[in-house]
């Protein structure tokens, strides 16, 4: 657990990067600081780790005022992966990450064989251990930085906008990968970013910062997008945030309905939008039958919308913002619900999710 | 100038050639060497504190304008050394590496990218450490290119200590001037010239062989 006491920095120009804070960051979850430009999120997460200190108040690790550590030796229990990774270029790649545990006294062999652990772990080939960072492209260079974040098995991990400088799709599959290795690992991160949609994405608890370093809420996801403290909040979480917080919803409660499904070459039972499958019953597209005469053709198969996977055995189902959007993206005006296995497992309705969602409302499943 | 070739002149006197040359390359290196050593703490003063900066940079090109003739015969008067002390040519020329290289080494410390050194210092470095294991590996290609001009150009200017008495293979131009012995001449300037460009490409190589992650292929390979 990390706690910030009515910490203020103040920097020797006179700008005051962060005001008064009091934020209690819990054990084992994901903190997420995010806010525009300047507003102290880097501040605020360098003094964790001692690289900057605080003009006055308190920060306490575990109930422990970190200015009793000595920087060094505090900082290597806590994992820090820096923008643009900030490898060292001169070290090959299986060095840089076994940097930590050479610091922290273990030999070379030992360091390096538990480099090439981390490397797998993060998703590299072993083999990429002998590049250079230049070799490497953006997004493995991250890779290689939470690697090395984590090589010396800290509780403790600080990111400052680790996946900001690689392509959405890279970055998609970076997020995906921290929230695995969350859930295996059970990690105290501390993330910053700038990007709501990453700090919502990923976020146990979201702390908004406004610029002048004052908190400005500090929430889950979900209240955040139901109940933004002001103004502020609310134009920054932004758009859709009526439609964003339906995904932090269940949508156990949503019917799921029958629907038609004909296989290539055979003919529908009835005319109208009926949905293609394959051999194992999974969607390839939709079929608007005119008749019920002709036989199903691959060339007027039309591609579909998202999918929405329920699991009828198991109880579980997507979000409600999985729903609507199936619903929303079909050609035919009903979204079609998969099993685990992607097997066409029905149909679903907006007017069906829009339901659930006031039912959830009444029940006080939503904060109104 | 009446020119005879006497080439016999050049068997008779192996011994002599050797012993300048070997002289040469103590009056030249040890300085090179010597100031290397003492710029890297003073680049590193310089990369850190602004004020130390301004003053030692600009201090530094001072020096290296001033002419090698000046600073030869002036050194021995202010250090009171003896005539023929080695050091009155190898004090200039340990001054002249120094003025050289304290700019090299500052500039190559401050182009260390800030999050590198921000990363290292979030691992756990402490400074010193930090230094050696991180900022300096990255300052060495700059290093050596002022290194390898340090070099060669300790390798003329120690010829011009042969005017105070004290040059190694200048000592051979100067008595091959005063002698009219061409060919004694044409050797010395010749040797100095090879062995410049020896030690050019030595101090390249090595640096080569020390930097490897210089050598790799910009983005992804494959
Ligand atoms: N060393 C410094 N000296 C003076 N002011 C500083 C210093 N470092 C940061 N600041 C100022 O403090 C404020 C907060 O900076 P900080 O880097 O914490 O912001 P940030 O939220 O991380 O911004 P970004 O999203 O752009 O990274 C800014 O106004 C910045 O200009
Ligand atoms: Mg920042």
């Amino acid at each position: 657990m990390i706690e910030f006491q009515a910490v203020t920095k103040k920097y020797p120009d006179g700008t005051v990067a962060v005001d008064g804070l009091d934020l209690v960051v819990d054990a084992g979850k994901i903190t997420v600081f995010v806010g525009p430009s300047g507003c102290g999120k880097t501040t605020s997460l360098r003094m964790i780790n001692r690289m900057i200190d605080p003009t006055s108040g308190t920060i306490l690790l575990d109930g422990k005022d970190i200015r009793e550590s000595d920087p060094p030796l505090l900082r290597r229990g806590i994992g820090y992966v820096i923008q643009h990774a900030g490898l060292f270029p001169h070290r090959t790649v299986l060095d840089n990450v076994a940097t930590v545990p050479m610091l922290t006294g273990k030999n070379k062999r030992a360091a390096r064989s538990r480099a090439a652990e981390l490397l797998e772990l993060v998703g590299l080939p072993t083999e990429m251990g002998k590049r250079y960072p230049a070799q490497l492209s953006g997004g493995q260079q991250q890779r290689v930085g939470v690697a090395r974040a984590l090589a010396a098995d800290p509780p403790v991990l600080l990111m400052d906008e680790p996946f900001s400088a690689v392509d959405p799709i890279v970055r998609d599959d970076l997020q995906q990968q921290l929230l695995r290795l969350q859930s295996e690992l059970d990690k105290t991160i501390v993330f910053v970013t700038h990007d709501i949609d990453e700090a919502i994405k990923l976020g146990d608890r979201v702390a908004v910062f406004r610029v002048g370093g004052r908190l400005a809420q500090y929430a889950t996801p979900s209240e955040l997008l139901a109940k933004p403290a002001d103004d502020f909040v609310s134009s920054f979480v932004g758009r859709d945030r009526g439609y964003r917080a339906l995904g932090f919803l269940t949508a156990t409660g949503v019917p799921v309905g029958p629907v038609a499904t004909v296989k290539i070459g055979e003919t529908a039972a009835e005319p109208g939008w009926v949905v293609v499958v394959d051999e194992r019953n999974r969607p390839l597209g939709w079929l608007d039958q005119g008749s019920t005469s002709d036989a199903a053709s691959a060339d007027d198969v039309v591609s579909g919308g998202s999918l929405y996977e329920v699991d009828g055995a198991a109880g579980t189902a997507g979000s409600l913002r999985n729903a609507l959007d199936a619903a929303l993206s079909s050609p035919a005006g009903v979204g079609i619900a998969v099993d685990a296995d992607g097997a066409v497992a029905g149909s679903v309705k907006a007017e069906a999710v829009l339901e659930a969602l006031a039912t959830a409302r009444r029940t006080g499943e939503v904060p109104a | 100038m009446n020119v005879d070739w006497p080439w016999p002149w050049l068997p008779r006197n192996v011994d002599k050639i050797v012993e300048a040359t070997g002289e040469h390359l103590y009056l030249a290196l040890l300085p090179v060497l010597a100031g290397l050593v003492i710029s890297v703490p003073l680049g590193w003063a310089a990369s850190r504190w602004p004020a130390v900066r301004l003053v030692l940079v600009p201090l530094a090109g001072v020096l290296y304008t001033i002419p090698s003739l000046a600073l030869i015969t002036l050194v021995p008067l202010l250090l009171g050394t003896k005539i023929i002390d080695p050091l009155n040519v190898q004090v200039p020329l340990a001054i002249y590496t120094i003025a050289l290289l304290v700019r090299s080494v500052t500039d190559a410390l401050l182009a260390v990218p800030g999050e590198v050194t921000a990363a290292a210092t979030a691992i756990g470095f402490r400074p010193a450490k930090r230094f050696l294991a991180v900022e300096l590996p990255l300052a060495v290609p700059v290093i050596v290119a002022g290194l390898r001009v340090a070099a060669v150009s300790a390798m003329s200017l120690t010829a011009v200590g042969a005017l105070i008495g004290i040059g190694g293979l200048g000592g051979l131009i100067t008595e091959g001037f005063r002698r009219n012995n061409a060919v004694e001449m044409v050797v010395a300037i010749a040797l100095i010239l090879v062995i410049a460009l020896i030690i050019d490409a030595l101090l390249l190589l090595a640096g080569k062989v020390i930097t490897p992650w210089t050598r790799v292929r910009q983005g992804a390979a494959k």
